[in-house]
């Protein structure tokens, strides 16, 4: 019985120690500060490259779409070398510390942001483009409107974000390093149980990881849709 | 009423409408002419509606007009100065997905309306066109003919010299055609040169002031409406106005 | 939209504060998984925070990856357990002083069949020979941590250059790899603290030990202040002196898992 990972999950969350809700309190503020601050910069990043047509454009959106992609140990890896103390941004002190790690994160989540904006925003300024130019808009200007009337989209975009950056440990793990009460995160947990071979407690803990993504898109989609069906 | 400036008659006389010329306009898709070469001028009050069977090249008439094309050759100019300022209300609305104040307020805000005077005019335009119940509904789920009429009041509060219309009764209702016919003369009575698409010969007949008919690209006609409809000149138009009125 | 505007203020400003409110007294070790998945850390770190108030974070990783860590600054204190390479990183000028802090043992894990027979073997020598002359599976580390350097030493010293389909380099930690060699029936050199702590054996089975070539040294390294200024030298230095006191030694051998005690003191 104690065996069984089901069993050690709920056991978890019915005598939700210290500890536990510590790290999963964590996991949650690095992977929603990380998904906030790439959406800060990558939304008007992706509906910039949706309106504006400039030379290396189409480059631009390879790459932004390659970077989806971007395993999670190459971001760990490169803000590692930036903030370790050989590095640019040694100075600043940030290496194993909860914002190494919204750090990498944003570096994982800020292009599927921007890419996957990019695509709502564009096929937005589809419908409205004859519109706005009536009206007289810059493309400046276009962008508040079609960002708040992407909003909806942007929402299923911004739970894309918070997906992979609440999946992810290579990163977290690098950057973090897994330090006990300081930087250890439900995903980084689960590796270092398997590594003890205490597979049901890894198991468990997954669990846990997967049922708290499930509530916040639940809540999302709750939210998303309510609003979706009053404005139509 | 409003604190809009409402031209009286007596001003309207006195400030005349802008004009819009076109001399040897022409609009290419790669090698392909697709209307012109067009010279014409609209100098009467109007309001002159575009006519002409379907490809004749109405819509990228007023599109040029209203700047949301550039012609391959030729030029389109304005009497006066500066161009007037314009608006156009499309055959489907393009409405933002906000409530319906909120459309009219996003449209004064673009334009530069101080953000105080914003509300009152919103609010004014929609007692006009007489939505002012759907205040707060999203412009989204307005049937068509509300959503119609919003995209007039959003017109309305720009107070545009000009105002193009591109079919702007093709989907509708009688009833809501009757009202959108309502607010483009409430336009025309308050100076503002409308210039309008359609295929309704029945709805030109009612609105026209002058008939710009089109075939083939090319102007075929440009004359007072009741000259149109009494002695058609080209053979085009006959043509089209016997077959009008059989369908 | 103003109002909303202002809401996510404050929650960035809350996620924010609560990320950057940390104790300023802390130290970095970085130090490798076999002394942190035992739970000899969290036995002995609170004993020291209680002593000294001052709190140390540990990074586990690899020997070779926290050599890596320590020689970029990145790391206030090291305890990992290569002696050559602890003493070369004193030689290269990275750490000013090294000194034994306890021991631990490797012992031979292997499938409760034994294929092999090791089990009979009379030394750590004869086992190894033992695997390679039956080519029974082995799972490696093949990580270059301290335990896969001790591993590839011992293949040397039985006169076998380990190659072949049996001999299975796996690139993980300690855990990892015997939850691989459990699921492949393989034979496989772990750390005693490790082992003893595994909950996922298996047929596994603790098949030879006691040889005192399979001793396991661990050190602690003074790193150096004059490649890293920025340091916390001070509460390093504390830290370092704490492991080696008799406070700190009796602290390492108080911690038993199952009973069964992991950590020997040896501090000279």
């Amino acid at each position: 019985m104690e065996n069984n990972a089901f069993y050690v999950a709920l056991t978890l969350l019915f005598n939700l120690d210290a500890s536990l809700y510590q790290i999963v309190a964590l996991s949650l503020q690095v992977s929603l500060l990380a998904v906030l601050i790439a959406a800060l910069f990558g939304f008007p990043l992706g509906a910039a490259v949706a309106i504006w047509r400039f030379p290396g454009r189409g480059g631009m959106i390879v790459a932004l779409n390659a970077l989806m992609g971007l395993p999670p140990v190459v971001a760990g890896l490169m803000v590692y070398l930036l903030l370790s103390r050989a590095g640019p941004l040694g100075d600043w002190g940030l290496l194993f510390t909860p914002g190494a790690m919204v750090l990498a994160q944003v570096v994982l989540v800020l292009p599927i942001l921007a890419a996957l904006s990019r695509q709502k925003v564009e096929d937005l300024l589809g419908e409205y483009r004859e519109q706005f130019v009536s009206l007289g808009m810059s493309k400046l200007r276009m962008m508040p409107t079609l960002l708040w009337d992407a909003r909806f989209a942007l929402l299923t975009v911004l739970l894309a974000g918070f997906g992979r950056a609440s999946a992810e440990v290579g990163a977290v793990m690098m950057v973090g390093g897994n330090i006990d009460g300081v930087t250890r995160v439900m995903t980084t947990s689960i590796v270092l149980e398997t590594g003890k071979g205490n597979l049901p407690l890894a198991l468990a803990l997954g669990m846990v990881l997967l049922a708290l993504v499930m509530l916040i898109n639940a809540g999302a989609y709750l939210l998303g849709e309510l609003s979706r069906r009053r404005v139509g | 009423m409003t604190s809009l400036q409402v031209p009286s008659l007596a001003s309207f006389s006195v400030s005349p409408l802008p004009e819009l010329r076109f001399e040897g306009v022409t609009f290419n898709n790669e090698d392909k002419v697709l209307l012109g070469p067009c010279s014409f001028t609209l100098n009467g009050s109007g309001p002159t509606l575009v006519m002409g069977p379907n490809g004749a090249g109405k819509s990228l008439l007023l599109r040029l007009s209203h700047s949301l094309l550039q012609p391959t050759q030729g030029r389109i100019t304005w009497s006066g100065e500066a161009s007037p300022r314009q608006a156009m209300v499309f055959q489907h609305p393009v409405l933002l997905r906000r409530s319906a104040i909120a459309n009219l307020i996003h449209a004064l805000a673009v334009n530069k309306v101080p953000r105080r005077k914003r509300l009152k005019l919103a609010r004014d335009a929609l007692e006009r066109f007489g939505l002012i119940d759907c205040c707060n509904t999203p412009a989204r789920v307005l049937s068509g003919g509300e959503k119609q009429r919003l995209a007039l009041a959003r017109a309305w509060v720009l107070s545009p010299q000009v105002l193009f219309l591109d079919e702007p009764t093709s989907a509708l209702d009688p009833a809501a055609i009757q009202a959108v016919e309502a607010a483009v003369r409430e336009f025309h009575q308050r100076g503002t040169r409308i210039v309008m698409t359609t295929h309704d010969l029945h709805q030109a007949k009612r609105l026209a002031g002058d008939i710009l008919f089109l075939s083939g690209g090319k102007v075929r006609e440009h004359t007072s409406a009741d000259a149109f409809f009494d002695a058609p000149v080209s053979q085009e138009a006959q043509a089209f106005i016997a077959g009008g009125l059989v369908e | 939209m103003k109002k909303s505007l202002n809401l996510l203020l404050a929650g960035v400003t809350s996620l924010g504060l609560s990320l950057g409110a940390y104790a300023e007294d802390y130290i970095t070790l970085a130090s490798t998984t076999s002394t942190e998945n035992s739970g000899l850390f969290a036995s002995i770190l609170p004993k020291f925070e209680d002593a000294t108030g001052i709190q140390v974070r540990v990074v586990a990783v690899g020997t070779g990856q926290a050599f890596e860590i320590a020689r970029r600054g990145d790391a206030d204190s090291l305890l990992v357990h290569d002696t050559t390479g602890e003493e070369r990183f004193v030689e290269n000028g990275f750490a000013t002083e090294r000194a034994d802090v306890m021991y631990n043992d490797f012992v031979l894990i292997g499938p409760a069949g034994d294929p092999a027979n090791i089990s009979q073997a009379q030394s750590a020598r004869e086992a190894f020979a033992a695997i390679a002359e039956a080519e029974a599976p082995f799972a490696s580390r093949g990580d270059d941590s301290g335990t896969n350097r001790a591993e590839l030493r011992h293949w040397k010293h039985a006169g076998v250059d380990p190659d072949g389909d049996w001999y299975r380099e796996l690139g993980s930690g300690m855990g990892p790899t015997l939850n691989t060699a459990a699921a492949m029936g393989a034979y496989v050199m772990s750390d005693r603290a490790t082992w003893v702590a595994f909950g996922n054996r298996q047929d596994l089975k603790l098949l030879f030990e006691g040889d005192k070539v399979l001793f396991n040294q661990y050190g602690s390294l003074l790193l150096s202040s004059e490649k890293h200024p920025h340091l916390k030298h001070e509460m390093a230095s504390k830290w370092h002196s704490w492991l080696l006191s008799a406070e700190g030694q009796q602290a390492i051998s108080d911690f038993r898992v199952s009973g069964q005690q992991l950590f020997f003191p040896n501090a000279k």
